[in-house]
């Protein structure tokens, strides 16, 4: 990794996951790679204009439409009789909500494209506002914790489910704290013939409010209590699991995040915590993460 | 109504910024501590901590690094170091090591 693909110079938030994750992403395609981004911390960050952090090809458009112009520079290097790997890196709020609807079509036109979508779950570029990916209970400005709440209200959206319901024959879950796991999914996406689809947990130290320094391990917690179960789809069916040998309970998690403090200090928050330990539960049944 | 063409930057072109002025604390290697393992330079989200030969003057001079600084280095041994130009100084590298060979030092400039 001497020579890593993205530069540095970015002004992405000191101890942030996404850069990290770019890296391992870019590091895993090579330099034979076009990427598309959509707006978000991304886009902002790595691309301040008159600078690009990008060694590769980069091309932004809008936020809702980094999947169709995926699927126009696919198709036109198809034309030309170029190869390249075309990949889009986008947050979860344009993934999850406002891409949705050009993702869907890319998915079901069977692109030849590698979707990854680092996911910090809320709108971090913008103010820290909750997306659909915003997991139960983490505050954020437009779901506050206080008398008449508890953060927010609904479970996060399941997308590689909705990637799966689209027949999209390469889906997986990866996480920044798995970097040999995160490299070896993006390989094997781009090997695949249709397009592909990679969710990946990105701690965000700004929204989650964590200590400098812990992004990692509040990444790999995430994964040994079960709440991001690192799982791939091929072809629809569950492949790879990574087993969690003794699964730990979500407060070890959610204790070191400024956005679930509310949980730890108010009288109903205990509920909350069981619910919360409920869905890592059922990820574990789910996916036979334990042996 | 004409329509502008997007606009196009040189790649790699934030180079030219140099984020190390963020810093508040920098990492210090422990490089006899130091077993290789390059965690830290896979988890860096700048990319700046790079294998280098301790006697490549040229190169640690161009990291930021102080005279003085390099000739406390190990001799001719590969070291993993940040490129001071670039360090935000975000702790990672020190969190992540597992032989806890990299402490995070306030630096006063």
């Amino acid at each position: 990794m001497e020579k890593s693909l993205l530069a540095p110079g970015h002004r992405a938030c000191a101890g942030c996951a996404m850069p990290t994750t770019i890296k391992l992403v870019l590091d895993a395609a090579g330099p034979n790679t076009i990427v598309v981004s959509p707006t978000g911390c991304l886009e902002v960050t790595t691309t301040p204009f008159p600078e690009s952090a990008w060694c590769v090809p980069w091309i932004h458009s809008l936020f809702e439409n980094a999947a169709a112009v995926a699927s126009g520079v696919e198709v036109m290097l198809k034309r030309r009789c170029k190869d390249a790997n075309v990949i889009v890196i986008g947050g979860d709020g344009s993934t999850l909500d406002i891409g949705m609807g050009s993702n869907s079509g890319m998915f079901e036109r069977g692109h030849k494209v590698l979707y990854v979508c680092y996911d910090n779950e809320a709108y971090m570029n913008t103010g820290v506002q909750r997306s659909g990916s915003t997991p139960f209970c983490a505050n954020t400005t437009t779901t506050p914790s206080g008398k008449i709440s508890l953060g927010n209200p609904r479970p996060k959206k399941d997308m590689p489910a909705i990637a799966v319901a689209h027949r999209v024959p390469y889906v997986a879950t990866a996480s920044v704290a798995y970097p040999v796991d995160l490299r070896r999914k993006v390989k094997k996406a781009l090997q695949v013939s249709g397009p592909s689809y990679i969710q990946v947990n990105a701690p965000c130290i700004t929204g989650w409010t964590f200590d400098a320094g812990t992004m990692v391990e509040i990444a790999r917690l995430a994964v040994e209590t079960g709440l991001w179960p690192l799982v791939e789809w091929e072809n629809g069916v569950v492949g790879q699991v990574k087993k969690v040998t003794r699964p730990k309970p979500v407060d070890e998690y959610l204790k070191l995040q400024g956005r679930y403090r509310h949980l730890f200090k108010m009288p109903d928050g205990g509920e909350m915590l069981k619910q919360i330990q409920a869905i890592a539960d059922a990820n574990i049944a789910k996916y036979r993460l334990v042996d | 109504m004409e329509i502008k063409a997007g606009r196009l930057v040189e790649p790699c072109s934030t180079r030219i910024t140099l984020t190390g002025a963020w810093r508040t604390f920098v990492p210090v290697v422990d490089h006899k501590k130091c077993i290789k393992c390059n965690l830290c330079e896979i988890y860096c989200p700048e990319g700046c901590i790079h294998q280098v030969q301790s006697n490549d003057v040229k190169t640690l001079r161009a990291y930021a690094y102080t005279p003085e600084q390099i000739a406390d280095l190990p001799k001719d041994e590969t070291v993993f170091i940040p490129d001071l130009n670039y360090c935000k100084g975000c702790s990672v590298c020190a969190h992540e090591c597992p032989r806890r060979a990299i402490e995070m030092v306030l630096e006063e400039k």
